[in-house]
């Protein structure tokens, strides 16, 4: 009895401290990106009292460059895996304490042990959201969606097979055709080998989403790589596809909610990264379309049509999937000349 | 007193030329400036970025065979667009100088001019639809036709030249056009009172006193042409790779402005060499 009455005069003077600590927390992130959804961000201040302020950033040199340049002045900065022990070995992100954030329990250790998010040593990311990059089919031209990802080189396909212009994309699918390691490429020659007998097969190079879509409402394509989210958009607008993650396996790419070591609000931030994990917050996300939650939890709370919990909830898919590794300039620049090459040569 | 009068003459020139130069000084001579210097460096200096002088920049186009071979592919479909361009509107131009007066002449003057008043993204979107299999052209022509076709110019070099050709042509028309009316029409009845058929009035008088024109027409054409990345993108598809999308992805895709700045200043250095050597001609038709 007594006890209890400690407990209730403790969480009491606790709120009646926080309320009156309440911080304006900045939050550094892409646009549109779940983290300023603005019923999200009110049911923060509500339950919490602090406010959400957001700056917004166009590229992750960008992101790392803001960081550089205005120490104190973020508490919660959006960084994908590939480049957290960047921002970790700069210095520009602490490490989380994982006490403060509740519902870290509910995200299973092979995300929450993540090698890059746990760069340094300990935690420097929250594994927030994650996605694919593997392909989608026209359901018009597949009766079964087809299981292996050399589809793109069947020549009943020819000139109806698309990949996105980008070299770092191309080169890791080809990688995953070839059977190597995206992240740790030991035979380029393959890859390359591999790209140009792809590229006889190809019809054009999607650059945008909105392009993807035209093409396949065209019926000008019939195979094409495609990104999880963007499917699970496509799906929904009506458009004949399906998303496959073959048996070869599938691009993975992890987003990670960090602290800026330099933050001086370090209890808001770790509560709203919290609240971010949160599945009520996910579920009604989801809703508008929201790529894959990294919380166990959130993910089981999805209805069973929904996309993300169909194709992504499976871990017999998950286990396929290779996550993203930071890429040195040397590789990515090797990428580049490769790629540009097999393009000029067409 | 005469002193006087030649300081107003010298204000008054200063003051028609000042808004010219000003311009051309602000928007172009300061930001090519920039990006001269760009090309120079090694890193682009935003932030607290690491860069230095270099030349690898240069260097880089010799290194691999990639630039050189697109290059080469964009001068060739400069060549032809230019070519294209130039057979198909010079006779358009002979004919509203020439033949056609009043009225009708105004309003095919208008349908020329047209493309140009129109977004030049909006163009080319529109000839995605109409050279797309089971396109307007297809479905337009297999209406007309006894016959099945099947029509399908998308994402292929024909594409691209088409596109092209129809940003540009008024161009060589507008340029054509004006040398071909300042011929005067005795110069060509006078031929044909001394027995010239039409081919020799064509080549003897008509096409030697408008080339200037003509010419001027063909080098606006041909410089633009080379550097172009969007209508290749969005009408080329796999064969769509030409230099100026590897010039546009260092910009927008890749974030290495210095190559992108580098690979410019080539362009601008080689179209600059081919006039020089084409100027000969050009100077010869001129007089």
């Amino acid at each position: 009895m007594n006890m209890n009455l400690f407990y209730a005069t403790a969480v009491g003077a606790f709120a009646a401290l926080s309320a009156a600590n309440a911080d304006e927390i900045r939050v550094l992130n892409w646009q549109g990106y779940g983290t300023d959804l603005d019923w999200a961000v009110s049911a923060f201040t509500e339950a919490t009292g602090h406010t959400v302020v957001h700056e917004y950033f166009n590229s992750e040199q960008e992101m790392l460059t803001k960081l550089r340049t205005n120490p104190g002045a973020y508490d919660v900065v959006l960084i994908n895996a590939a480049f957290t022990p960047q921002a970790q070995d700069e210095g520009l992100i602490g490490p989380v304490d994982t006490s403060k954030i509740a519902n870290l329990a509910d995200v299973p250790e092979d995300l929450a042990g993540n090698r890059d998010l746990n760069a340094g040593g300990a935690l420097h990311g929250v594994p927030w959201t994650w996605g694919l990059t593997s392909f989608a089919v026209n359901t018009n031209d597949f009766a079964e969606a087809p299981t292996s990802i050399e589809v793109f080189w069947d020549e009943q396909y020819t000139g109806k097979v698309s990949i996105r212009d980008d070299a770092l994309e191309a080169v890791q699918f080809a990688a995953i055709a070839t059977g190597q390691n995206i992240n740790d490429i030991s035979d380029l020659d393959a890859v390359k080998d591999k790209l140009s007998a792809l590229m006889p097969q190809i019809k054009t190079y999607w650059g945008s989403e909105n392009d993807w879509n035209q093409f396949m409402a065209a019926g000008d394509l019939a195979v094409a790589t495609f990104w999880s989210g963007s499917a699970s958009r496509s799906i929904s607008a009506g458009l004949p596809v399906q998303f496959v993650v073959p048996q070869e396996g599938a691009i993975g790419w992890l987003d990670g909610l960090s602290i800026p070591a330099s933050s001086t609000k370090q209890d808001a931030a770790h509560a709203f990264i919290n609240w971010m994990i949160d599945p009520e917050f996910y579920v009604k996300w989801a809703a508008e379309g929201a790529p894959a939650s990294a919380n166990a939890k959130a993910a089981a709370a999805l209805p069973d049509d929904a996309f993300n919990k169909r194709i992504l909830g499976d871990p017999e898919v998950v286990a396929r999937v290779q996550f993203q590794r930071p890429v040195s300039d040397e590789n990515r620049e090797k990428y580049l000349e490769l790629w540009q090459g097999l393009k000029a040569a067409q | 007193m005469s002193a006087n009068l030649a300081n107003q003459e010298r204000l008054r020139i200063f003051g028609l030329l000042s808004p010219a130069y000003l311009w051309l000084t602000v928007a172009i001579f300061l930001p090519l400036s920039a990006m001269l210097y760009f090309s120079f460096l090694s890193d682009v200096p935003f932030g607290d970025a690491d860069w230095h002088h270099t030349t690898k920049n240069y260097q880089a186009f010799f290194q691999t065979k990639t630039y050189a071979t697109l290059l080469w592919k964009s001068i060739r479909l400069g060549l032809t667009v230019t070519a294209v361009a130039v057979l198909v509107g010079f006779p358009c131009a002979y004919v509203l100088a020439k033949t056609i007066k009043g009225r009708s002449r105004e309003a095919l003057f208008l349908l020329v001019i047209l493309p140009f008043w129109s977004n030049s993204l909006v163009r080319i979107f529109s000839w995605a639809i109409v050279l797309r299999g089971n396109g307007v052209l297809e479905l337009g022509l297999n209406a007309i036709l006894p016959f099945q076709v099947d029509v399908n110019l998308m994402f292929s070099t024909p594409a691209v030249v088409i596109g092209l050709v129809h940003s540009y042509l008024p161009y060589v028309i507008l340029t054509s056009y004006l040398a071909l009316q300042a011929i005067d029409d005795n110069l060509i009845d006078a031929a044909r009172s001394m027995g010239a058929n039409k081919l020799t009035i064509l080549w003897r008088v008509i096409l030697p006193l408008s080339l200037p024109g003509l010419l001027a027409g063909a080098v606006l054409i041909f410089v633009p042409v080379v550097g172009s990345f969007m209508e290749p993108r969005i009408l080329g598809g796999r064969v769509g790779t030409y230099y100026g999308t590897v010039i546009e992805d260092q910009f927008v895709a890749v974030f290495n402005w210095p190559l992108g700045a580098a690979l410019s200043f080539i362009l601008l250095a080689v179209v600059l060499l081919i006039l020089a050597i084409a100027s000969p001609v050009l100077k010869r038709a001129q007089t």
